[in-house]
């Protein structure tokens, strides 16, 4: 018999939901993680859809991860290894490719062969974005300031703030005016002249976005993700030891080692409010389990619009989470393969497969992606973002077989019609054809194939939308306005609930800071 | 696959590189040192003939009509003031004079110049050459190039060359056929010694190679890697992008960035030449309220060592290669610089260094301490601020 007492719940078993768990558990608080499905993880999960072959399903690289978690949590202990991904490669329609490798040397060789000026341009650029990054990067670690409130704790936020961007010279605060409103594609072009590197370098601005590289506002997205690379050799893009999951079953090793229960299978229908309180959750079993406190890592729409009763909501804060941007905008294509494809481009080496293959060939390219997706339509030709898994961590695939993961943008959520196993399959068909026109030996290396829609994602993570983000990284979605402006601190209007999701600040990509936010803001109040 | 490169000597070059001691340079392998130890190396830039490849360096061709007005706009020389076969070394700054890079200008005929630089430099100067008839290409990979260095360079040279080098001065060019191959010659080098740099056609790079080791056969003509130019050009005083310095285009703060003036640069900072350059407001003010930092010279003073490390019972323990870390310097007990390479000079018997030195510390002959390490406890040498080059034999410029 059970003991349905605890100090904290926590609602989803995605990475953010255990890395509140853990860190409540460590601080010894009685914790429980209630995970609807059969496995932890959410959206950061590794499963062996064709026998023995692992997809990492649908995050697949990591940048982010707060190095303090790691360390708080003693990750390393408890299996995490964070792999380089040491290129990203670029095949180009004239059968040529430009690439970037993690030397400084052969990365400037490789865009001079395309234009001297961009690759010198690319280091300066490089620089820039670095110093950007690391004067608004601060802003990741502390809860987001309210700049409309006049309380000591928001102006002295407000206050560091504009400490770090004291750091930056006059020239590189209007820098960073410019990207704050800029499109990718008009930031980029005032760098770079090649047209595959610009493609490539946009493509970071709309991951995740229903935008493409020409909409306002995305030169900031592609800061945004710059922000993983800023540590140089410490810390960069890689890939997690057995895939994401692994980051996820790290965390969940290192929560329960810290007495932290985690009870799968248990899906929650509803939080118990009692007296404006949060005192509990109703699972779909009919049981009843009582806590101090609830930490949702659901998404913001699950958190407060499914899970608890409107009644005890306002208004305003509802109308926003309705209209919280959160519509899916990409898929996963998951290949299981018996050899690696040959890219016409490279045909003798195997290099480039140890890190990410871009299918970017310009700008134009992904933005007429874009518009097949704006009117309902998944793009006939996709911007895909590839990699593979079993040349980086070799168990993810038998001996000699390989497995490969293709992210692809876009696949809209609200798709004309609506999604259904005919579009579904049309759509993983468009991928393997935008691959095969670089590496023809694709279709016959094929063993099996896991294809994922928005939908897809929805149905199995519970993220609505299927938005791996839990909601778009746009500006007016970010900072003192994620999820909602005054509702950006974790807190919710029920006393005793917690929004601990990758839709509380600072957003998604596995970095685990809202998780861990909202456990010490949880411990704060004294739970 | 980009690759890193071999220079066009590397056939050679790797047949005699007895350590396997390669280098990166501008993202080419280079001969670190040929022997198992670098004396031989070191000396025969000082006492015969020693043959480098430096090739790596950046190269660029500037021409056209406006090819003078761009380096005048973009270097901190009087290019107009330049006659052809003259060869400036310059400095290139920043907005607000910081030092970008620095290299070496020649002027190869009325409208045609090559610059020759550290970095990659093609985008600023395409930047700064906008409506300005000129055209600029680098010519990195399909130009070569050797530096014969020591005081047996001219007379190796004089065997094999066409036209003979006695006329030759200091920093000056000259076509030239050599073995047959045609080359340019410059009176320059990196050691402060007598020296000259030949610039050929990559495809004739074995070739004039050969034609030179057997020419050099009976005056001491060595190869010699970068490890032993290294310490050869801290005696001639002369620093290095990267190592003594941060280009400003580098520098993740204003700190770590250099004027031309706080180098020692200030002869070749021409704020009488007419016209805008750019920085030129920024150096007309800091020449005017003086330099905040100076690079100077500094000698360890040996005795003053010697007791440091025999109070442990040992005597100095210096390497025999230059070290290129950043050394605390202090005054009393306040530190007042670093300095950026030291190294032991093998013909000085001294161990000197380049130190970058706050107001009023850089004045000569300072008394200064330099932080060293005695068995594993810091200790501070005394030292002195000196003149540079510590190193100028009376046969450099004759």
């Amino acid at each position: 018999m059970t003991n349905n007492n605890y100090d904290a719940i926590i609602i989803g078993g995605g990475h953010n939901g255990l890395v509140a768990a853990a860190y409540l558990a460590r601080a010894g608080k009685k914790v429980v993680v209630l995970e609807r499905r059969h496995m932890v993880g959410g959206a950061t999960i590794t499963e062996e859809i064709i026998p023995g072959f692992k997809f990492t399903e649908f995050s697949y690289v990591v940048s982010l991860l707060r190095p303090e978690i790691i360390r708080d949590l003693k990750l390393p202990q408890h299996g995490l290894k964070i792999l380089p991904l040491p290129s990203t490669f670029t095949p180009m329609d004239n059968g040529d490719y430009i690439a970037g490798w993690d030397d400084h040397d052969t990365t400037r060789r490789e865009i001079y062969r395309h234009s001297p000026k961009d690759a010198e341009a690319y280091d300066e650029y490089g620089r820039r974005m670095a110093r950007l990054a690391k004067a608004i990067k601060p802003i990741l670690g502390m809860l987001p300031p309210d700049p409309t409130s006049l309380s000591p704790k928001d102006l002295m936020g407000l206050l560091k703030l504009g400490q770090f961007a004291s750091t930056l010279t006059e020239k590189e605060l209007y820098g960073l005016s410019k990207i704050m409103t800029q499109s990718a594609a008009d930031m980029l072009e005032e760098w770079f002249e090649t047209d595959a590197l610009l493609g490539t370098k946009s493509a970071s601005g709309i991951i995740g976005t229903f935008l493409g590289p020409r909409s306002p506002s995305t030169a900031y997205v592609l800061l945004h993700h710059y922000m993983g690379e800023i540590d140089g050799a410490f810390r960069a893009w890689g890939f997690a030891k057995g895939g994401t999951g692994g980051i996820a079953e790290s965390i969940a090793s290192s929560a329960r080692a810290f007495g932290a229960e985690i009870r799968l299978n248990a899906t929650v229908k509803q939080v118990i409010v009692k007296g404006g309180r949060a005192v509990g959750v109703a699972l779909e079993n009919g049981d009843e389990i009582y806590a101090k406190a609830v930490l949702s890592s659901a998404d913001p729409f699950v958190t407060f619009l499914k899970l608890v009763d409107q009644k005890y909501l306002p208004d305003d804060l509802t109308h926003s989470i309705k209209k919280f941007r959160t519509r899916g905008s990409s898929g996963k294509v998951n290949i299981a393969l018996s050899e690696l494809p040959k890219f016409t481009a490279l045909p003798d080496s195997n290099v480039l497969h140890r890190g990410a293959v871009s299918i970017s060939p310009s700008i134009d390219y992904i933005e007429r992606a874009y518009d097949d997706a704006k009117y309902g339509r998944f793009a006939k030709e996709p911007y895909v973002d590839m990699i593979f898994p079993s040349m980086i961590d070799p168990d993810m695939a038998p001996p000699g077989k390989h497995v490969m993961s293709c992210f692809v943008q876009y696949a809209p959520y609200d798709i004309e019609g609506g999604w259904d196993d005919t579009k579904r399959e049309a759509f993983g068909e468009a991928v393997i054809s935008t691959i095969e026109r670089y590496a023809p030996n694709i279709r016959r290396a094929i063993i099996g194939k896991q294809v994922l829609t928005p939908l897809d994602i929805e149905s199995i993570s519970g993220i609505t939308g299927g938005n791996i983000f839990h909601g778009e990284l746009l500006l007016h979605q970010l900072f003192f306005m994620r999820p909602a402006t005054k509702w950006s601190g974790f807190r919710t209007p029920i006393k005793g609930y917690y929004l601990a999701g990758s839709g509380a600040h600072p957003g998604g990509g596995i970095m685990g800071s809202p998780g861990k936010f909202a456990a010490e803001l949880a411990l704060k109040d004294g739970i | 696959m980009e690759k890193l490169r071999y220079t066009p000597f590397h056939e050679r070059t790797s047949a005699l590189c007895q350590p396997q001691n390669w280098r990166r340079w501008a993202g080419y392998f280079v001969v670190g040192s040929y022997e198992l130890t670098i004396d031989r190396e070191y000396w025969a830039i000082r006492n015969a003939a020693a043959l480098i490849d430096v090739t790596p360096l950046m190269k660029y061709m500037i021409k056209g009509k406006d090819a003078a007005n761009l380096l005048h706009r973009v270097t901190t020389r009087d290019i107009h003031k330049m006659s052809v076969g003259q060869v400036y070394y310059t400095g290139w700054c920043d907005d607000e004079g910081k030092l970008i890079d620095d290299g070496t200008v020649a002027r190869m005929d009325e409208t045609t110049f090559r610059l020759t630089a550290a970095e990659p430099n093609i985008r600023w100067l395409m930047m700064n050459a906008v409506g300005l008839d000129v055209e600029i290409s680098e010519v990195s990979d399909s130009v070569a190039s050797l530096s014969l260095q020591g005081p047996n360079s001219r007379v190796v040279l004089n065997r094999v060359c066409e036209s003979d080098l006695d006329g030759l001065k200091y920093f000056r060019l000259i076509k030239n056929k050599l073995g047959g191959v045609e080359v340019t010659i410059s009176r320059t080098g990196y050691t402060g010694d007598l020296g000259y740099e030949i610039w050929m056609d990559a495809k004739d790079a074995i070739k004039v190679w050969d034609v030179l080791m057997e020419a050099g056969q009976d005056y001491g003509i060595t190869p010699v890697g970068i490890l032993a130019l290294d310490m050869a050009r801290v005696e001639a005083g002369l620093f290095m992008l990267d190592v003594d310095y941060t280009s400003s285009g580098h520098a993740w703060i204003e700190s770590q960035k250099s004027s031309p003036f706080e180098l020692g640069l200030d002869w070749t900072v021409a704020l009488d030449k007419p016209g805008y350059f750019v920085g030129r407001k920024a150096l007309e003010k800091e020449k005017h309220e003086g330099s905040a930092w100076k690079m100077v010279g500094i000698e360890i003073d040996w005795v003053g060592m010697e007791q440091l490390y025999a109070e442990v019972g040992l005597p100095p323990q210096i390497p025999g290669t230059a070290i290129r870390a950043s050394m605390p310097i202090l005054v009393g007990n306040v530190q007042v610089g670093y300095a950026s390479t030291a190294s032991w000079s093998p013909l000085l018997k001294k161990y000197i260094a380049l130190a970058h030195l706050q107001k009023p510390y850089y004045e000569l002959g300072t008394d200064v301490r330099m932080e060293i390490t005695v068995e594993h406890q810091r200790k501070h040498a005394p030292a002195k601020v000196v003149k540079l080059p510590f190193y100028e034999p009376e046969w450099k410029k004759k």
